[in-house]
């Protein structure tokens, strides 16, 4: 019934995405019989046994399909911009209602249960967030190098995102940041993107190496890029020196005579040594002699410098326990493989030992046995690696890929604004789910509870995601009329 | 830059990203594939049952018993009745919900774990426990096996199991935690016989260990070998006759059969009982700091000048040497005369030739003997004769470790000529400042087995066999050396006097002098020697040695009373006891075995309290 061309000359010309629509079909029955192995037992071995799981994700599949169907064709998202801050404030109110109402799962009240059906406003309020800054960065006239403009996009962000961390949900709140891409695509400066993807690089190296080995990368790779604007010998060599000292502060904190380096740790001691360079690239910013590239190398330099001298603070003070503990057994600080790493380890002993073709559909012993913990949920993916081995996944990521890159492209094409944006809002929600949910399944990345999309079981993720999807099929449709109509 | 390009590239670098440890995990590392084998398949360790432990009866004196540790999976704990858990297995209610807690507060670093919850838990603890399983989940039972004594003997000698610690573990890489293995007694020296081997099933499980089938059909299991039964050479009635005779007393008996080195009663006392050794974990404290030392095993541990019945080494080795024949004729006016000192002895006539010397206990008689082995031309100087002669009396298995399967078995002592170099200096000493050795004073030192396999040698005429505990050991190695005899050295028409002499202390008639009348029973022939050691903490420990029968004799006994006085009040009538019980199977003199079980001697043993 959801075949595309069924409906392809019937009404105006309408086309759906006949790529979206299959990947979108292929995941959700993968995913559907994904889900059946990992909770298959031999006494409700029926895959409609509404008992199991894989009896409901059978109804969410159904009732989301139903939602698919009335975006296509019985509501017209067309006429949703004007209504957008309507969405997201009513969003607003449930997110934070939920920290106050809502059930406690897991350490987070991010939870409304109706009966014994769960709602996770936070799966919903992506949707509005993505139609909000849609809207709002598609008004005429919009630019995000106007400072309020940018800011005022930036808060349509933010907010749900500090909401979300007050329902102690870090793992919803972290897909917010891949909104970043929209900006990006919108105008944002690709260094800035770079700054970011340095910090957290600035934040690993602290914790699994050193804050010394972390301003010394910092300092290092800055300057290399000031040389490469500026080609000043006589800078870069003085850089150089600055860095050979700092690489041996350590050592020579060692020698008895100079035992008064112990007073100070070696990162400050690396400050002080740095603090030369900075005062002549501050004073050649301000004379003006300064090429853009070198200003934001040293931007990005104080940006790493208050990020190394932070991260205890953010460690000890902003992160949960488990959440340091998670960091920690991913850097192999700690090992700990019947506690806090026992889930990731058991996961990848199944992905691992699915080999190359895989074990076979329900013969996966990891997954048979349960000894991964929430393998239908957020681990559904140790599933696909066991039982389907390599090959399965490649594909399962071939499709996400194209998924992802195909609205990417459609988007791009789109005249229209708003089309444009959701579609990018859209594709860099569904990549952060994708690359943070697999990476943690592999031990890549720290374990964030976030689902797979249209693969992990839950309702409230099935049916946002699909809102998601289809509301941006439904507003494609609109630019395939258009271009019908020319 | 077209960022639509860019953005597309950066999506399939992260990709690739997780396609390269895609490979990685499940191409090229293969340990995850080993991991998964080992995860869902679990190797359910099977106990073989411990080898038990009989007398040479048959009694069985260490058996065993099925107990149960229950263990704890604490992710899997639901809410349950803490009151009836504690009824169904005794334990304390606060102690269980102090784990509790522990548990809920740890959640995270315990993971998926399993504790043992309670140990040893009883067969009927258990049924009780069977029969309501489904009220705790969380918990299941897994059984083990612990010790059990039938029989209300010996229990200083079985020793205790206990689970291997880490050193041991450290050690002993085939061994795991929670394996048992022997820690003191007979189950140390014979653990590896006793513990048999472990066996496995293979089961398919899954997370929670629940068991969900055998992997092909057992296929692949492989069943636990029990180990092995001992046959301890103890006579189970013997050596609770001895102990029931041992109570109130501070001291040790051993009993030899001669010709086989089997060791039939080895008491210590006070030392532990069967019920000690069932609760050790409880009572070890109280046992380690009881003044009297319970788990101090005195027959093979304490080195006690052995008086008198050492006479009989100095009798024998004098005539080896040639110093003395058996007609050689000594005085004695109530003691030896030397330039500088005296050596007292009791009033009886003289002169006196060997075998009344032994019959009679003369101390004269060796302080003459031991001075002409000391003035032996053959061995001079006088340092060359003493090592000579120490090396006899070590032929004895005096001042050497016999090499008995105790664990603990210590040497005695014997001292050497550096002792007496540093004592006097140099060429400084004389026989005369070693005389005390002729009578098994001074610096000379025994073990009760010792002086107990000393009047084996006497009983064999010439040989030995190192005594030992258990008839059946499986190693040909441990057959070779409980089977070899042992000569000492001296020619075996030189015991016939001494055998005389130790009839005649027993056996002549009431008034001749004999030092061991007290041994005498009625149509059994016991040849005796008693001797008094002069103890400087309180009154005189007392030892009596001896065989019998004379002819092909049966069993060799030592009894050694700590501060009882004179050797023959007290050690020679329980000697003649054991004697009697064993070679009889019954004792006719009840009214000497009352009145020696009745009689406290342990009032007379100082004890150093304790000051705190």
């Amino acid at each position: 019934m959801m075949d595309g061309t069924s409906y392809s000359g019937s009404r105006r010309g309408r086309k759906v995405d006949f790529g979206l629509l299959l990947s979108y079909l292929f995941l959700v029955i993968f995913g559907w019989l994904n889900i059946y192995s990992a909770v298959y037992s031999e006494e409700h071995a029926f895959i409609l046994d509404f008992s199991q799981r894989y009896g409901l994700q059978f109804i969410w599949v159904c009732i989301s399909l139903g939602v698919a169907i009335i975006l296509l064709y019985l509501i017209n998202p067309r006429n949703f911009p004007p209504l957008t801050p309507v969405f997201y404030l009513a969003m607003l109110v449930l997110l934070a209602a939920v920290i106050f109402l809502g059930k406690e799962v897991n350490g987070s009240r991010s939870w409304f249960f109706i009966g014994s059906f769960g709602l996770q406003p936070a799966e919903f309020s992506k949707i509005t967030t993505a139609l909000l800054l849609s809207y709002i960065m598609s008004q005429y006239g919009f630019s995000l190098h106007n400072r309020k403009d940018a800011v005022k996009a930036a808060l349509v962000v933010i907010v749900p995102i500090l909401l979300i961390l007050m329902e102690k949900e870090t793992g919803s709140a972290l897909v917010y940041i891949g909104l970043i891409l929209v900006f990006y695509m919108e105008g944002l400066a690709g260094w800035v993107i770079l700054l970011g993807i340095g910090l957290i690089a600035m934040f690993v190296i602290t914790i699994a190496l050193s804050p010394l080995t972390a301003l010394v990368c910092a300092f290092s790779v800055c300057c290399i890029i000031r040389f490469v604007q500026n080609r000043s010998l006589v800078w870069i060599l003085t850089a150089i020196a600055a860095t050979v000292l700092m690489c041996f502060i350590p050592r020579l904190a060692q020698i008895e005579a100079l035992g008064f380096l112990n007073s100070l740790k070696p990162e400050v001691w690396a400050l002080i040594i740095m603090v030369p360079h900075l005062f002549f690239w501050l004073r050649d910013i301000l004379a003006k002699r300064e090429r853009p590239g070198g200003r934001y190398a040293l931007i990005s330099l104080a940006a790493a410098v208050l990020m190394v001298f932070s991260v205890n603070i953010i460690f000890d003070k902003v992160l949960q326990p488990h959440q340091k503990a998670r960091i920690e057994n991913l850097l192999g600080i700690t090992e700990d493989l019947q506690g806090i790493g026992y889930n990731v380890h058991q996961s990848k002993i199944a992905i691992g030992s699915g080999g190359f073709t895989g074990k076979g559909f329900l013969n996966g012993t990891q997954t048979k046995y349960n000894f991964v913990p929430e393998q239908s949920t957020d681990f559904i993916f140790c599933t696909v690696g066991e039982e389907w081995g390599f090959l399965g996944c490649i594909v399962l990521l071939g499709v996400y890929i194209f998924l992802i890159t195909r609205i990417i492209h459609l988007a791009s094409k789109n005249s229209d604004a708003f089309t444009r944006i959701y579609g990018y809002c859209v594709a860099s929600i569904f990549l952060m789910h994708v690359v943070i949910n697999i990476g943690m399944t592999m031990g890549l990345l720290p374990v964030i509870g976030i689902p797979l999309p249209f693969l992990s079981y839950g309702g409230s993720g099935m049916m946002s995601f699909t809102i998601l999807l289809f509301i941006f099929i439904r507003l494609d449709m609109e630019r395939q009329n258009k271009d019908a109509d020319f | 830059m077209d960022k639509k390009v860019l953005l597309i590239t950066g999506i399939i670098v992260a990709a690739l990203c997780l396609t390269a440890r895609l490979f990685w995990l499940q191409i090229i590392d293969d340990h995850y594939k080993v991991s998964a084998d080992n995860n869902a398949l679990l190797y359910q360790t099977q106990y073989p049952a411990r080898g038990e432990i009989k007398d040479r009866n048959g009694n069985v004196l260490v058996g065993n018993k099925t107990t149960y540790d229950i263990m704890v999976t604490p992710v899997d704990l639901e809410e349950f009745d803490t009151v009836d858990f504690c009824l169904t297995f005794h334990v304390d209610i606060n102690d269980v919900r102090k784990k509790l807690k522990y548990y809920r507060e740890n959640k995270r670093k315990i993971g998926y774990q399993t504790f043992t919850f309670i140990k040893q838990v009883s067969s009927s603890d258990y049924s009780h426990y069977a029969e309501k399983a489904y009220k705790f989940p969380g918990f299941y039972a897994i059984s083990r096996t612990a010790r059990i004594y039938p029989y209300n003997a010996g229990a200083s000698l079985y020793g205790y199991i206990n689970e291997a610690d880490s050193a041991y573990l450290a050690n002993n890489p085939e061994y795991r935690r929670g394996d048992y293995v022997g820690i003191t007694g007979i189950e140390r020296s014979y653990e590896d016989v006793l513990r048999g081997k472990k066996g496995y099933n293979i089961m398919v499980r899954d997370v929670h260990n629940r068991i969900r089938q055998s992997f092909k059909n057992g296929e692949y299991d492989v069943a636990a070998e029990p180990g092995k039964d001992l046959i301890a050479s103890i006579d189970g009635p013997l050596q609770q006759y001895g102990e029931w005779l041992m109570k109130d007393k501070v001291g040790s008996i051993v009993a030899i059969e001669p010709s086989t080195g089997e060791i039939l009663a080895i008491v210590s006392s006070p030392g532990l009982t069967v019920e000690d050794l069932s609760n050790i974990r409880k009572e070890y404290g109280r046992l380690a700091t009881d003044p009297y030392k319970p788990m101090f095993n005195r027959a093979v541990m304490s080195a006690y000048p052995p008086g008198s019945v050492f006479k009989t080494v100095n009798a024998l080795i004098g005539q080896q040497n040639g110093v003395i024949t058996p007609d050689t004729k000594f005085s004695c006016s109530r003691g030896f005369y030397y330039a500088g000192g005296k050596m007292g002895c009791h009033g009886h006539r003289s002169p006196l030739n060997l075998r009344e010397s032994i019959m009679m206990s003369c101390n004269a008689y060796y302080a003459n003997v031991f001075r002409a082995i000391m003035r032996d031309p053959n061995h001079q100087p006088i340092s060359d004769a003493f090592d000579h002669w120490k090396e006899q009396v070590q032929k004895f298995g005096i001042g050497v470790k016999l090499g008995s399967d105790f664990p603990s078995e210590l040497q005695g002592n014997l001292p050497s000529t550096k002792t007496y170099d540093k004592i006097h200096g140099k060429g400084k000493w004389s026989a005369f400042n070693i005389l005390s050795l002729a009578i098994g004073q001074g610096e000379v030192g025994a073990t009760p087995m010792q002086i107990a396999n000393l009047a084996a040698i006497i009983a064999n005429k010439g040989y030995y066999i190192i005594p030992h505990l258990i008839r059946n050991a499986p190693d040909s190695l441990r057959r070779a050396k409980y089977t070899e005899k042992h000569w000492v050295g001296i020619d075996q028409q030189h015991f016939n006097p001494v055998i005389e002499g130790m009839y005649l202390a027993v056996n002549a008639p009431p008034g001749a002098g004999g030092t061991s009348r007290r041994a005498y029973i009625d149509d059994i022939v016991v040849c005796g020697k008693t001797g008094t050691a002069q103890n400087p903490h309180g009154r005189d420990n007392s030892v009596f040695m001896c065989f019998a029968p004379r002819e092909n004799p049966k069993i060799a006994v030592c009894v050694y009373l700590e501060n009882s006085g004179a050797g023959g009040t007290w050690a020679a009538p329980v000697a003649s006891l054991v004697v009697e019980k064993y070679l009889r199977g019954e004792v006719k003199r009840t009214e000497l075995e009352q009145m020696v079980a009745a009689t406290n001697l342990k009032q007379f043993v100082p004890v150093k309290s304790k000051k705190r």
